[in-house]
């Protein structure tokens, strides 16, 4: 029977939604994973808001909605909102105006149906860093203020799942470079699936583990972040903008001021002063800055010079072209370096070839 | 100064608005609430019959109550009940065509404030984990408490100078039916001036305050009253 669990619902979640809202079709089915951030991506009014809001149980579009083996929705039964255990984040705070920080904060803990509390109120005031506005009224909040008690709020229903609808976008830079570090410490400290709406790549960069892109109500790709992104039929990796991005850890400090970076089993050296030894962070292996070279040079300024094997190439237009690399060491991870077609013609490269792959500059997304 | 023959219609007066005003929050909250939320086609019909005092002359409303109530209508049919003949010429029948009269003015203010408040504050309060009565409860009445200001004191008003209805079905029972407004048409009929410049004063300062503390409660919370 339909009701009945899949094994593979059990251990994800599971949005299986077709309906229309109003002039608009909606028809989308994903899986992501019950742990990290899991981006839905895509343009505004390409149906990300509505699936965010179905999840929630905020509306209702026909289909199949199943959480970590539980079902919220199916053609017989839906779960109201208030049954649901998600936490909301809301594109606006949408703070309460007739209660104070604490009133708000306290607001969804008191309804809170678990029996063990395991995120203390304490703590998401550390964790938020709101020691200083629990007491004042939401008015006198700035905006990032407002959208991390909002955040500290839907914490305190002890979720088992955070839905958050572009909770950057309505904060000016200044603001969101402000609020980004504590996403990145949720992310790090609790054990908390998120999906993320967002329309923004660089947040997706910075955040994402996971990410499902959408376009006029239909998933365009459903996967893990840096595959997703180097995917050559997918648009990301054909952009300007095109970039790897992995996981890294600080595992040297160099006296000349370059550190270490473990990327997943590889050595990637890199400028910086600032980050200690045994930081998490993430790196952005930019297309434009990854070069190919036939031999390992000597008489190179670049830092990187990776074994690599060629996994595949595309023509862009007439005069560029991606080489998906995939690195012969360590777990391997794929990346992709932006060549003229003309390089490429004078190298004569070749699917499956063993390269040396030259990294000019890696950036950080996060360091969390 | 104020003799009993003074007395007893202010206080007459002061109590058909207060429990109209209690009544007609109790009876009204949940009509506003329909009005403002509801997709009803049925809304516009019911908001109508909410708002047909408005036009009505008073005394449409006071004859055909002054049937409903008397001892062929219902009043009769419920008076029977309680041991009592009809409800037309009493205080209870005061009550009952008080709130009729005032429905729209406690009504209206109410609804625009749930209206107001719109659906994202529910809905966060559904993502908290409130239940629809708990949203009700905790979030739409504290969030319209300016309407509710505004409606009781516009009800509460509004019965005080009311006079056509009530002649109608209440008639001029001294200290049963007989309030302000009727008694001052009492004292001018009978060329009493003295006592109906008192009370017409009364009236006329009562309304004025009235009026002035409306306006700086809605400048005070930004919402329009009228």
């Amino acid at each position: 029977m339909a009701t009945e669990l899949t094994s593979t619902e059990a251990a994800t979640i599971d949005v299986r939604l077709a309906g229309r809202l109003g002039a608009f079709a909606l028809d989308v089915a994903f899986q992501a994973p019950t742990h990290g951030i899991t981006a839905l991506f895509g343009p505004s009014g390409c149906g990300k808001t509505s699936i965010l809001r179905s999840m929630a149980g905020l509306q209702h579009i026909p289909g199949r909605i199943t959480v970590a083996g539980e079902v919220w929705q199916d053609e017989r039964r839906f779960r109201p909102p208030h049954q649901r255990p998600v936490g909301y984040i809301f594109q606006e705070a949408s703070l309460f105006p007739h209660l104070s920080v604490r009133g708000n904060l306290a607001y969804g803990q008191r309804r809170a149906k678990t029996a063990e509390t395991s995120i203390r109120f304490d703590d998401v005031v550390d964790l938020l860093g709101l020691a200083h506005l629990v007491e004042r009224a939401p008015v006198h909040l700035s905006g990032g203020e407002r959208q991390r008690v909002s955040i500290g709020r839907a914490l305190l229903t002890q979720p088992r799942l955070l839905l958050m609808d572009e909770p950057l976008s309505a904060l000016d830079r200044l603001a969101k470079d402000d609020i980004l570090p504590y996403f990145e410490a949720l992310h790090a400290s609790l054990a908390l699936p998120i999906i993320l709406v967002t329309h923004d790549i660089a947040e997706v960069e910075r955040l994402a583990d996971h990410l499902v892109t959408l376009k006029a109500g239909s998933v365009v790709s459903s996967g893990p972040l840096n595959p997703t992104l180097t995917d050559p039929t997918l648009p990301f990796a054909r952009g300007r903008e095109s970039a790897a991005v992995l996981p890294a850890t600080v595992v040297r400090r160099d006296d000349d001021g370059i550190i270490a970076l473990d990327v997943l089993g590889t050595e990637v050296l890199v400028v910086n002063d600032k980050l200690d030894v045994g930081r998490h962070v993430r790196v952005r292996i930019a297309a434009q800055d990854v070069s190919i070279a036939r031999e390992p040079s000597t008489n190179s300024s670049i830092l990187n010079a990776l074994p690599a094997r060629i996994v595949g190439i595309d023509r862009l237009g007439h005069a560029e072209a991606n080489v998906r690399l995939s690195l012969t060491e360590g777990r391997g991870f794929d990346f992709i370096a932006r060549l003229s077609q003309r390089s490429l013609a004078r190298l004569a490269l070749r699917d499956g070839e063993i390269v040396v792959a030259q990294i000019k500059g890696v950036s950080f997304t996060a360091t969390g | 100064m104020l003799t009993a023959e003074l007395w007893s219609p202010i206080r007459l007066t002061l109590e058909l608005a207060t429990l109209t005003t209690i009544l007609l929050l109790i009876v009204g909250t949940p009509i506003a609430w329909w009005l403002a939320r509801s997709r009803s086609r049925l809304k516009e019909v019911v908001a109508t019959l909410v708002a047909l005092p408005l036009v009505l002359p008073p005394t449409v409303l006071g004859f055909y109550l002054l049937i409903a109530l008397g001892p062929d209508g219902l009043g009769g049919l419920f008076g029977g009940l309680v041991g009592m003949r009809t409800f037309a010429f009493t205080f209870e029948g005061l009550v009952f065509g008080s709130i009729l009269y005032s429905m729209p003015f406690v009504v209206q203010p109410i609804r625009n404030a749930f209206e107001a408040i719109g659906d994202r504050p529910l809905e966060v309060a559904a993502t908290l984990r409130a239940s629809p009565l708990d949203r009700f409860l905790t979030v739409a009445i504290p969030l319209a408490k300016p309407g509710f200001l505004t409606g009781a004191v516009l009800g509460f008003a509004h019965t005080v100078g009311e006079f056509g209805v009530i002649l109608m079905i209440g008639g001029n029972i001294p200290g049963e039916t007989k309030v302000l407004s009727v008694a001052i048409y009492d004292f001018v009929e009978t060329l009493r001036w003295r006592e109906a410049h008192i009370l017409s004063a009364g009236m006329l300062i009562f309304s004025f305050c009235v009026i002035l503390s409306m306006s700086v409660l809605a400048r005070r919370s930004g919402q329009k009253v009228f």
